[in-house]
């Protein structure tokens, strides 16, 4: 059925691909990974001088998969198609697109769900909490087995852009470009404590069993479907769900019982019950600690332009005007401290009403800064 | 992409290899030029969307500012130039703005437009109602303009806040000078073109 469907700017059937590391990875917090696989998909084709790479780093609960269709039977594409294809924002006839997964995820990278060769059994809570740091290394180390000594560009929304920030401060030479979007340099204390709610939904769930639910049959499903329904709220706007729900009711009048009566609320049920079919509560746990711990400041005094300072890559800070949970002024305090350090960059507020999703949305404007910016990085590579 | 007169102007007053931060940048034509024949550095600072894409095009950095919100990014001396052309008129608070224009640039550029001018002091005068001219093209009720002044105005505002004058130009709508410009700069000069800086 997609066949004849299929917009004619989709990049096609990607097939994801496994790259293995059999070094050990010392991270962060001390703890070591012997040995791990990233899976990653590409789209496009690496130049002869290889200078066309762009690195896609996923937000929370992204992966892998960014663009085009696994199978012909996908009803959706990857979950930043509408960006990245032939002769979209992110033009996939002039780069190579490359997109990881995470480690500590559950999309196929080492993570919770993989088996810890010590024991037979997967890693479950055991596996070692990581950070951005430690992400952005195992990134070089894909970037070394692909041949890409420079990226063109670093691109990456939410816990993406904070990659982004890592990436120019860790590896100044080995990205030209990034784009930080709907990002922070750290997450303000609100964010933590929604962060800790999800935490705990999922933690006090009956079946959690300090993260060793794998041998049961039960899942902490509620808790992790609780954690996604928070999640959501605070990943939309309040206009956004007035528009789209208001106070309708599901069947027209009010029941007085505790069944879903508000639209409102099965939606948010049906987005919970949803993502816990595809994610696992363990990683869950994980990801939210990796952004918690993120605080490229606190290693130069808390000054974040101190921070930057080795930075040598030209930036493109994009906020969202209605985001609350990453708002403008989180981006701004990026693009102060890049004022600060003498860098280069530019910052624009899209105007949105989606909230933090609205970086993962079609917006005109938007799509037209991040095109406008990769013909510029074209032109200067000769690949326009 | 050519100069406007007023930012030819300018840009003779520049030093090549200069730090500039040009405040209501526009599409980036000035800081473009800067950037590609004095070897200039800076931003730009704007707040129109489509100017801001026409400025990424154009490879000038850009930052999405409101001017009314002032210059608090930048630490005091950060440029060797701040520079606004055709702006000043707009600002809501113009002294708070100029003092902040001296604070983070050793010297700083404006231009506006001038009421004095000649056709401007008739139309209200004789004819009775607020001057419109090509270069303030606008109805009272619609126009950005909200802070008007003369040269005398502007440099009584700068004798008031210590504020040294360094050069003066004017130009006409087409930007062009001429003698009686320089003669009688306040009745005959549509746009003026100052350079000053702060005298502690």
């Amino acid at each position: 059925m997609l066949e004849g469907t299929k917009p004619v700017d989709n990049v096609g059937l990607v097939e994801p691909k496994t790259a293995h590391f059999s070094e050990s990875l010392a991270l962060a917090s001390g703890s070591e990974l012997h040995g791990f696989d990233i899976v990653y998909e590409t789209y496009g084709e690496l130049n002869k001088e290889r200078s066309n790479a762009i690195l896609i780093c996923h937000a929370l609960s992204g992966d892998h998969h960014v663009a085009g269709y696994h199978t012909p039977q996908d009803k959706k594409p990857g979950w930043w198609d509408n960006a990245i294809g032939p002769n979209k924002a992110i033009d996939t006839n002039r780069f190579f697109v490359v997109s990881p997964n995470n480690i500590g995820g559950c999309s196929g990278s080492t993570g919770p769900l993989t088996t810890n060769a010590d024991t037979g059994k997967p890693y479950g809570p055991d596996f070692p909490l990581v950070t951005v740091k430690d992400w952005v290394k195992t990134q070089t180390m894909l970037a070394d087995q692909l041949g890409i000594d420079v990226w063109a560009v670093i691109i990456g929304g939410s816990l993406g852009g904070m990659q982004c920030l890592e990436w120019s401060i860790a590896y100044p030479d080995r990205l030209k470009h990034t784009f930080v979007i709907a990002a922070a340099p750290k997450l303000s204390t609100q964010n933590i404590a929604f962060n800790e709610v999800a935490r705990q939904a999922i933690r006090s769930d009956q079946n959690f069993n300090d993260g060793h639910y794998y041998e049961n049959d039960n899942k902490p499903e509620l808790g992790l479907m609780l954690a996604r329904m928070l999640g959501h709220i605070t990943y939309l706007s309040d206009d956004a769900l007035d528009e789209k729900f208001g106070r309708e009711l599901r069947d027209g009048e009010i029941k007085f019982g505790y069944e879903a009566e508000f639209q409102i609320e099965s939606y948010l049920r049906y987005q919970g019950r949803a993502f816990v079919g595809r994610f696992d509560a363990n990683s869950y746990l994980l990801l939210t600690k990796v952004l918690d711990y993120f605080d490229p400041a606190s290693e130069t005094g808390g000054s974040l332009a101190k921070a930057l300072a080795p930075a040598t890559a030209e930036f493109l800070v994009i906020s969202f005007s209605s985001d609350w949970r990453f708002s403008p002024e989180r981006s701004q305090e990026i693009v102060s401290a890049l004022l600060d350090a003498d860098k280069c960059v530019s910052y624009i507020e899209i105007q949105s009403k989606q909230g933090h999703d609205s970086f993962l949305m079609p917006i005109p404007r938007y799509h037209q800064v991040m095109s406008t910016a990769l013909d510029r990085i074209a032109e200067g590579l000769g690949i326009a | 992409m050519s100069l406007r007169t007023d930012q030819a102007l300018i840009a003779e007053w520049i030093k090549p290899g200069s730090r500039a931060l040009d405040l209501g940048c526009g599409d980036g034509t000035l800081m473009a030029h800067l950037q590609q024949h004095q070897e200039v550095k800076g931003y730009g600072l704007e707040i129109d969307e489509e100017n801001i894409v026409q400025c990424i095009h154009k490879g000038v950095d850009v930052i999405q500012t409101d001017l009314d919100k002032g210059l608090s990014e930048f630490k005091k001396d950060t440029f060797d130039y701040v520079i606004m052309t055709q702006t000043l008129q707009a600002i809501r608070y113009p002294d708070k703005l100029l003092k902040e224009m001296t604070r983070v640039g050793r010297e700083a550029i404006v231009t506006f437009p001038n009421m004095g001018h000649w056709k401007n002091r008739i139309q209200l005068a004789l004819a009775g109602h607020m001057p419109k001219s090509k270069t303030l093209p606008y109805e009272w009720y619609n126009t950005p303009n909200i802070h008007l002044c003369t040269l005398t105005d502007f440099e009584n505002l700068c004798g008031a806040n210590n504020i040294e004058i360094l050069d003066r130009a004017t130009v006409d709508h087409e930007h062009q000078s001429s003698l009686g410009m320089k003669l009688f700069p306040n009745l005959l000069g549509e746009i003026a073109i100052y350079r000053f800086r702060q005298n502690d």
